[in-house]
């Protein structure tokens, strides 16, 4: 009977997705799903207009589990089949009536945060959750200032989960985003905020005593992923903004826009990545004091904070970091890092940039090339200056079992699977 | 007759002032606009999704005039829905603009992007400005 109530629950819910759903996905028919892509790589929307789907999670079986920042249907998690096999969504079950942005599949359990919480769903062997309305609570009481407020997760190999607490704040100022506002030394934000926190991944109702802080000075990571050849964590911070808007003697607008890189970096326990008393500038590859804490653009600073991996140009926004481990792409992007790029704001007056996924190759477990960019043109594809113009901007990426990519994108919940034909 | 065609001269001169003064008003907003509040509303002011917000045909733009000058002098992060959309980012403080100033660049928002509501005076900047915050 209740096996039977669920997939009455389901059917319903995939009616309701579908009306709008499918409809979006037959206009956009369009070659690659209008993505342009590397010789060899194809793209399909197997899903859209279903939520704001912020991070993915694909099992082994090729379904797929969305995190969404908006409500669809009263429901803030999607789980999408494929039943026919056109490889179009066709049957979609909601559940968790909390919106937020991380989701990640682990040892039989699915886990997905809220803006303040984490919980987690049992999986059973074809990895469906068992239990859609009793989820565990493992975290509870992170910090939600609504800023910076997603709370993104990865998990590594010995039972740890960590959390992205972003930074309630731009620069850390007396007055956030204010001309000329000096800068709190030191830091208060960072007791809380500012960093990545490590807890139990199987252990209830945890909060700030029961975790540690694992890296600190991180403004805002978004996208993170645990890499498994290196069995280390490795994070993409959204930069800071504002550089010229508060300090226009020190910068002008053109400045403002290509500073400061946004930026990759491999964390250990302990690890401090300087914000908010120094940015990372990528034209002088230099760490430079910051000017709300006596900084001019030129002078340095950050000696104990460590430097970035990759530096990428400046405010395009990192949404989802994934190491790619699949044997479908070229030789080329093994191990190899996409990030998703939810694309600027920060750069007007000059034209926006970003709303793409970008490549990193990685050899033994370091950056072995420039980055690339390897899917464009998710807003549309002509220069833009205003941000909602963007017909899609980049914010989930996860592994199919067969090597696809996934990338999902949180204007119109579309997801995308890109693969690779020789 | 004379007298009608005197009354009606003073109107529409009156007018024109009135249209001559909004628009020099309007022109010295829109620079304003364009060093202060672009950078997080857009040349269009369609703002950033979820982020900051757009100031075409919002309820606070079309509204209370004293409201909005407060918001721009004050800043604000009341994570109250704006027109049933929340946005994360705090707006800044802008006092050190002059009463002119936000007098001027709030009459160019409110009549930008779409948007017809009267102008905002100095003197009324000055009377929120002079308020207990
Ligand atoms: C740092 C980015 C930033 C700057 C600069 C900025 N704003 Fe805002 N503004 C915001 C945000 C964010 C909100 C909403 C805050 C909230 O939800 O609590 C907002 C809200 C508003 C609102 C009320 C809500 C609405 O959309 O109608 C008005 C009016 C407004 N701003 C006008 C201005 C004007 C005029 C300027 C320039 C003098 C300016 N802003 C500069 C970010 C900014």
């Amino acid at each position: 009977m209740k096996k039977f109530l669920l997939y009455a629950f389901c059917l319903n819910i995939s009616f309701a997705a579908y009306a709008s759903g499918n409809d979006g996905v037959k206009k956009s028919a369009d070659e690659n799903a209008g993505l342009k892509l590397p010789a060899g790589f194809t793209a399909v929307k197997i899903s859209e207009n279903i939520g704001r789907a912020r991070h993915i999670a694909v099992t082994t079986q090729g379904n797929v589990y969305v995190k969404s920042s908006k409500l669809y249907n009263g429901k803030g998690i999607f789980y999408m089949k494929d039943l026919n096999g056109d490889g179009i969504v066709d049957t979609v079950f909601g559940f968790g009536k909390y919106t937020g942005t991380g989701i990640a599949i682990k040892n039989g359990y699915l886990y997905a945060s809220s803006d303040e919480e984490v919980f987690r769903y049992k999986l059973n062997d074809k990895n469906e959750v068992i239990n859609p309305d009793q989820p565990e609570k493992i975290i509870t009481g992170l910090i939600n200032r609504h800023q910076h407020e997603s709370k993104s997760i990865a998990l590594d190999n010995d039972g740890n989960i960590y959390v992205n607490i972003g930074a309630y704040a731009n620069a850390c100022q007396e007055k956030d985003r204010t001309l000329h506002s000096k800068g709190r030394m030191p830091c208060p934000i960072l007791d809380s905020a500012g960093g990545i926190w490590q807890f139990k991944a199987n252990k209830l109702n945890q909060t700030y005593g029961d975790g540690i802080r694992y890296a600190t000075g991180l403004r805002n990571v978004v996208g993170l992923d645990w890499n498994n050849q290196t069995n280390t964590l490795f994070v993409m911070q959204h930069g800071r903004d504002q550089l010229h808007d508060n300090w226009p003697e020190l910068f002008d607008s053109k400045q403002s826009a290509e500073l400061p890189a946004e930026t990759m970096y491999e964390l250990h326990k302990g690890s401090n990545a300087g914000w908010p008393y120094i940015y990372y500038d990528p034209i002088q590859h230099k760490k430079i004091l910051a000017p709300e804490y006596g900084g001019d653009g030129k002078i340095e600073g950050g000696k104990d904070a460590q430097d970035p991996t990759v530096a990428f140009p400046g405010h395009m926004a990192p949404n989802a970091l994934l190491f790619y481990t699949g044997n479908q792409f070229p030789e080329k992007y093994k191990n190899g890092a996409f990030i998703a790029f939810h694309g600027s704001w920060n750069r007007a007056p000059e034209p926006q940039k970003g709303y793409l996924v970008a490549f990193v190759p990685f050899k033994n477990g370091k950056p072995s090339g420039e980055w690339e960019i390897f899917a464009d043109d998710f807003a549309g594809g002509d220069e833009f200056m205003s941000p909602n113009k963007a017909k899609h901007r980049p914010t989930g990426l996860a592994q199919g079992p067969d090597g696809s990519l996934y990338v999902t994108d949180d204007v119109k919940g579309a997801v995308y699977k890109i693969s690779y034909k020789k | 007759m004379k007298k009608t065609v005197l009354v009606l001269f003073f109107i529409t001169s009156a007018a024109l002032l009135k249209a001559q003064s909004l628009k020099a008003s309007m022109d010295r907003g829109q620079k304003v606009y364009e060093k202060v509040c672009l950078s997080c509303h857009m040349a269009d002011g369609g703002g950033v999704p979820h982020l900051n917000p757009p100031l075409s045909q919002t309820s606070y733009v079309l509204g209370d005039k004293s409201k909005i000058i407060y918001i721009v002098l004050h800043g604000m992060t009341d994570r109250i829905p704006i027109d049933d959309e929340f946005y994360s980012n705090n707006m800044a403080t802008h006092t050190d603009l002059n009463d002119q100033q936000i007098a001027d660049v709030l009459t160019y928002v409110r009549n930008s992007f779409g948007n017809k509501a009267s102008a905002v005076t100095a003197a009324e900047v000055k009377a929120v400005r002079n308020k207990k915050k």
